[in-house]
């Protein structure tokens, strides 16, 4: 055996025993991983948003949307969502098939034109309802979507937080990475800084209002998302949760999406 | 067909037991047009207002649905295009794998952006728009059955409904003046054919297809003029009246994603009105996402239309009796651009230009839209029309470059 290699042997027996095998990449992804086993078997659920935008002006708007989420075994989750507010896409809706892998699918129908039309997926980067929530921020977050790398524990609002960074696989991304706060009681997300695709800080976004149910699954009620580039806001408050709802695939198909009211 | 009303109507009560929900929009609409009218009673400008109110009632979770939406215009210069429809009146029943919709209601088939050839349930409510993107509602049974290789759609359509027409002074308007109050009807039960159709659609991977079938009376006239419609001694034609035959028409429509493409193709075969002919539609959409680093996307759009009949006015010598179609678009080039600017006012431009390659000009479109406060959208609409041959229908609307400015109210 060489010396060279003596020396990280044994240095890494220096190390807190059951940490030495783990990488900073190793470790991102089993937070990744503990927190999405946490979030498992929620089987469907039901809930309404508020979302009030805010320019630099502080001038608001507000929309309203009514959001169904079937859990898939062995892929990413089905949702609808139907548009309330503002009033001239009353019953738009829009029904997404999230994939571990590859693009995900997306439908929109246009309840004026009884017209059910087939969206781009490239389009994960732009705004959703021109608010300062991309589509894949608000899509549902699978592990595969991202790689990952600790950074530190710290502390967060008075809560043991642990920080690390996730990586886009997909290259249509609007980031380069993403830095979580994540609180290790229960998984739940308290913070995320978005850096764009010239790595500068773009968006930050605070969870608040964590609920619990079933006494397992986390939703936070209030997230607020702040552009740093253009000084706009949007406030997303989601309210109304109902699990375990009895919703089947026939609830996410195309008929389901013309159904929509 | 009043049948179907009575049924929907009987449904009312049960659907009433809760309140239901009210919405809908207040229209105010300006025409204006760049050049001097071709014939004689047109205008160079038009005010008009519009409502489409709209009541749902649903319950047993959403799998019973009750829908009333009857839409009304009053225009200022167009007789025909003042107007009331029944757009929806209908009830839609889920089941674990089937749904029927039955009363008078709405269906939209195809993919392409310039045309929209093999959607046929619904008759176009012409006076509308000249896109011809509005429909009349339709009285129809549509059982859906869905199942794991797609969805079976099977349609019972009791009660045709005519074509509407700009009268002599709407605008744009053919040249020779449209008798609708006569049509001609191939079959002998006139509007109350009970036409069919059966539909297979489904999605496979970045796949959307589907195949319908069609029989019954053409939503799409031909016209003829009747030997009293000629002056004995001019030889100056009075009118035309529109001619439903009873076809038959076998149609695909199919849309592939990847990507940034949206690829798309429309294609049917008719038999029915003179020789059996094809057209076809296709072409694709690719989007530049977020140019520039910004929330801006930009799509661009070309098609290719292709028409195989070859009785368009124009094209062909008209004489009492003859038959004759409207339809322009048989060797055409489309080309367009759509920015979505994806702000709060969800501001929105389409521009498309439609190019015959056959020498006989072209056609612009243009649509702009922005929201103004949470409950108005302010939209902008053109029409344009260059270098128009006589060898084409579009002949009529050579003088018809028009802009025109909605303002609406969402309730």
């Amino acid at each position: 055996m060489h010396p060279v290699k003596i020396l990280p042997a044994i240095l890494l027996c220096l190390l807190p025993v059951g940490v030495q095998a783990e990488t900073a990449e190793e470790k991102g992804l089993a937070i990744a991983v503990e927190a999405d086993q946490r979030d498992t078997g929620f089987v469907d659920y039901t809930n309404n948003v508020q979302m009030i935008l805010r320019n630099k002006q502080g001038q608001e708007s507000t929309r309203v949307i009514r959001s169904k989420t079937l859990e898939v075994d062995g892929d990413g989750d089905k949702s609808q969502t139907i548009f309330d507010e503002p009033r001239d896409v009353k019953g738009t809706a829009l029904l997404s098939f999230t994939h571990k892998e590859g693009p995900d699918d997306q439908w929109l129908y246009l309840p004026a034109l009884k017209r059910v039309k087939r969206i781009a997926s490239d389009n994960k980067s732009g705004p959703f309802m021109g608010s300062e929530f991309a589509y894949e921020d608000i899509s549902s977050q699978e592990i595969e979507k991202y790689t990952y790398k600790f950074l530190r524990d710290d502390t967060f609002d008075g809560l043991d937080v642990f920080v690390f960074e996730r990586y886009p696989v997909d290259k249509k991304s609007g980031y380069t990475r993403q830095i979580i706060w994540m609180d290790k009681e229960h998984y739940n997300e308290r913070k995320i800084e978005f850096y764009d695709r010239k790595n500068t800080l773009l968006k930050t976004l605070l969870f608040n209002d964590y609920h619990q149910y079933l006494d397992k699954f986390w939703r936070a009620h209030d997230m607020y998302m702040e552009n740093h580039l253009t000084g706009k806001s949007t406030k997303l408050i989601q309210s109304g949760y109902e699990f375990n709802t009895g919703l089947t695939d026939r609830d996410f198909d195309k008929n389901s999406l013309k159904r929509a009211r | 067909m009043k049948i179907l009303l009575i049924a929907a109507i009987g449904i009312l009560p049960l659907a009433s037991i809760q309140a239901g929900d009210w919405r809908g929009y207040v229209e105010f609409e300006g025409t204006a047009f760049f050049e001097d009218a071709a014939f004689p009673g047109q205008s160079n400008s038009d005010l008009s207002i519009a409502m489409e109110p709209e009541y749902i009632k649903e319950w047993n979770r959403g799998n019973d649905i009750f829908t009333f939406k009857p839409f009304y215009r009053i225009d200022q210069r167009d007789n025909n295009r003042t107007h009331g429809d029944l757009r929806e009146l209908s009830w839609i029943h889920a089941a674990n794998d089937w749904e029927v919709l039955a009363g008078v209601g709405k269906v939209f088939w195809g993919v392409t952006e310039s045309v929209h050839l093999v959607d046929i349930i619904n008759q176009t409510d012409l006076v509308e728009s000249f896109d011809g993107e509005e429909k009349l509602g339709q009285p129809m049974i549509d059982l859906s059955l869905i199942r794991d290789w797609g969805v079976v759609d099977l349609f019972v359509l009791p009660g045709f409904r005519e074509r509407t027409f700009p009268s002599k002074d709407g605008r744009p308007r053919f040249a020779i003046p449209i008798d609708t109050d006569n049509p001609i009807y191939e079959s002998a039960a006139e509007q109350h054919h009970i036409d069919l159709a059966a539909r297979w659609s489904h999605s496979i991977g970045e796949w959307d297809i589907g195949l319908s079938y069609f029989y019954g009376t053409t939503r799409e006239p031909r016209f003829v003029i009747l030997p009293s419609a000629i002056d004995p001694v001019t030889g100056a034609v009075s009118e035309t009246n529109p001619l439903y035959e009873i076809i038959n028409q076998t149609s695909i429509d199919l849309q592939a994603i990847y990507g940034s493409w949206l690829w798309k193709l429309e294609a049917f075969t008719r038999g029915g009105q003179g020789d059996r002919f094809t057209s076809a539609a296709g072409g694709f959409e690719y989007t530049f996402v977020g140019v520039r680093e910004s929330a801006i996307d930009i799509g661009v759009i070309a098609e290719y239309l292709y028409d195989g009949r070859d009785d368009e006015i124009g094209s062909i010598e008209i004489r009492p009796g003859t038959a004759f179609s409207t339809s322009p678009f048989q060797n055409d080039l489309v080309l367009g651009t759509r920015i979505t600017l994806n702000d709060s006012q969800s501001t929105e431009l389409l521009l498309v230009a439609v190019l015959d390659l056959e020498g006989n000009g072209q056609t612009y479109t243009l649509e702009a839209s922005r929201r103004i406060g949470n409950n108005w959208i302010l939209a902008l609409e053109g029409n344009g029309f260059s270098n128009i041959s006589e060898n084409t229908s579009l002949v009529s609307f050579r003088k018809d470059s028009n802009i025109r400015l909605k303002l609406t109210r969402y309730f």
